[in-house]
Order: structure tokens, then C-alpha cells, then sequence
């Protein structure tokens, strides 16, 4: 065990345990909160594996953006701020059977398929801005512009759905 | 480090998502747990781009996409819960049962 190994497995348990939090939350609001921290973690993970802009990219547009849309959501919609019985739905044991099921079939898969692969983060090129962006605009041009256009087309679906009767 | 620690949460998390889109009746809970289940992906995407040593750094950029993807996702997915809300004053996604042809619960006609 390398110091990597430790680094990665705490913060791999701090984001399952706000994983499980997030979805187990009895208040909406909690749980957006929760989601801040899994995310959070989640970036340190990134910056283990030598990802460092997809890190930044992370804390910006997951922290920054998604969690805050997903806070004016359920401020929006009225969610009711205290603990409620109602968020979850009946089916909760047929979940937790399903969602243990597929960890478990995908757990033993990748354990078993990459038991002795080893990741040497020390003499592999860090992935900064520089890197990355020299990729990005040098091989994979097309699929970035078809991402632009797809953004664009998400925002103006989001104004239409949300714009009132006229 | 080792791969099969990046992999194995990956998994758990992924895990944890599936749980969260069944077991969740608030919309916006539920988009919460689709991220989750995003960033399981995000995850093995980096994790095999430092094991590979891609020189293209294709499992990053790749990362990159689902984080756009991810973040119209979210701002339609939104939209439509809102619109939702404004039509019908609930979020719960077991109470929309219109498309339902005989509705589970109840034992009748949808449109009845």
C-alpha cells in the first residue's frame, strides 16, 4: 500500500458514505448538501489519478453549477425544507436488492478482471490544462463542437419548457 | 496505486445510484442519484486513462463530455420537473400515472 492506496481509499470512503447519505436524506436540502461533499471527494480522487484539470472541471461545473440548479429546483418546486416520510417510495427494499445486486455484479467483475493492474501515477503525464486542452482541440474537435451545439440546444429547450403560456 | 480500488468504488457508487433512482419519489432526489450514477462513469473514465497512459488522454477528455452531457442533462431534466410542477403541483413520480395503462395501485382505467 502506497501512500496513493491510502489517500484514494479515504476519500473513496468519504464520498460512498456521502453517496449513501445523499440518497438515504430524509430532506431534500441535506441531501444537495451531501451531494457537495461526494462530489468534493470525489475531485481529490481525480487529483490522485493525476487528473487535475477534470478535477477542477468538477469542483466548477458539478459544485459550482449542477448542485446550485438542483438547490433552486427544490426551492422552486416547494420542497418541504423539514425531514418528510414521503421522499422515499414504497419500493425501497426491491431497490436496495437491485442497487446492491449491481454493485455486487460490477464489484466482483472489476476485482476480478483488474486484481494485479497497478497504476504508476508517477511516471504518467499529468492531465493539466495544458495537456488536455492540446488533446482536446488537436483530436477530438468535432465531438466539441457537437457539445457546444448540444448545450445550446439544451438551454433553449430549458427556456421553452420553463417559459409560461403566452 | 492500485487499479481495482478506483474500479471497486466506481462500482459502489454506481450502486448506490441504481439504489437512488428506484428507492426516490422526489424528482429532484432522483436527477441527484443519475448524477451520482454520471460520476460512477467519470470515474472509470479517469481511472483507466492513468492506467493506459493514453497519450491522447481520451479517457479525460472523454470524462469532460460527460460532465456537459451531464450538466444539460440536469438543465432540461429541471425545466421538465418544474413544468411538471406548475401543471400538476407535485413532484412525487409515483402520483404521475397518466401514461399507466391500468394503474398498478389503484386497479383502474388511467383516464377513468
Amino acid at each position: 500500500m502506497t501512500l496513493a492506496d491510502d489517500v484514494f481509499g479515504l476519500l473513496g470512503v468519504v464520498c460512498l458514505a456521502a453517496a449513501v447519505l445523499v440518497v438515504t436524506s430524509r430532506h431534500v436540502i441535506h441531501a444537495a448538501l451531501w451531494l457537495v461533499v461526494c462530489f468534493g471527494a470525489l475531485a481529490g480522487c481525480y487529483l490522485v489519478l493525476t487528473a487535475e484539470l477534470v478535477a477542477w472541471v468538477q469542483v466548477l461545473i458539478y459544485i459550482g453549477a449542477v448542485v446550485v440548479l438542483m438547490l433552486f429546483g427544490a426551492m422552486l418546486t416547494r420542497a418541504p425544507v423539514g425531514a418528510v416520510q414521503e421522499l422515499d417510495s414504497g419500493n425501497r427494499p426491491v431497490a436496495a436488492v437491485a442497487g446492491v445486486a449491481t454493485a455486487g455484479v460490477l464489484g466482483t467483475l472489476v476485482v476480478a478482471a483488474f486484481r494485479g493492474a497497478y497504476v504508476d501515477i508517477h511516471h504518467t503525464q499529468i492531465g493539466d490544462g495544458k495537456v488536455i486542452g492540446t488533446s482536446l482541440f488537436r483530436f477530438f474537435v468535432l465531438p466539441f463542437e457537437v457539445a457546444s451545439v448540444l448545450l445550446l440546444a439544451a438551454l433553449v429547450g430549458a427556456i421553452v419548457l420553463t417559459k409560461r403560456e403566452v | 496505486m492500485h487499479l481495482s480500488l478506483a474500479l471497486l468504488l466506481s462500482a459502489l457508487l454506481f450502486g448506490v445510484g441504481v439504489y437512488g433512482v428506484l428507492a426516490r419519489r422526489n424528482a429532484i432526489a432522483l436527477l441527484m442519484a443519475v448524477e451520482l450514477m454520471l460520476n460512477a462513469a467519470n470515474l472509470d473514465l479517469v481511472a483507466f486513462d492513468a492506467w493506459f497512459k493514453d497519450a491522447l488522454h481520451a479517457g479525460q477528455v472523454f470524462a469532460l463530455f460527460v460532465v456537459v452531457v451531464a450538466a444539460a442533462e440536469v438543465g432540461v431534466g429541471l425545466a421538465i420537473v418544474l413544468a411538471v410542477f406548475r401543471l400538476r403541483q407535485t413532484v412525487a413520480v409515483d402520483e404521475l400515472r397518466q401514461l399507466a395503462d391500468v394503474d398498478p395501485v389503484l386497479r383502474v382505467d388511467a383516464d377513468a
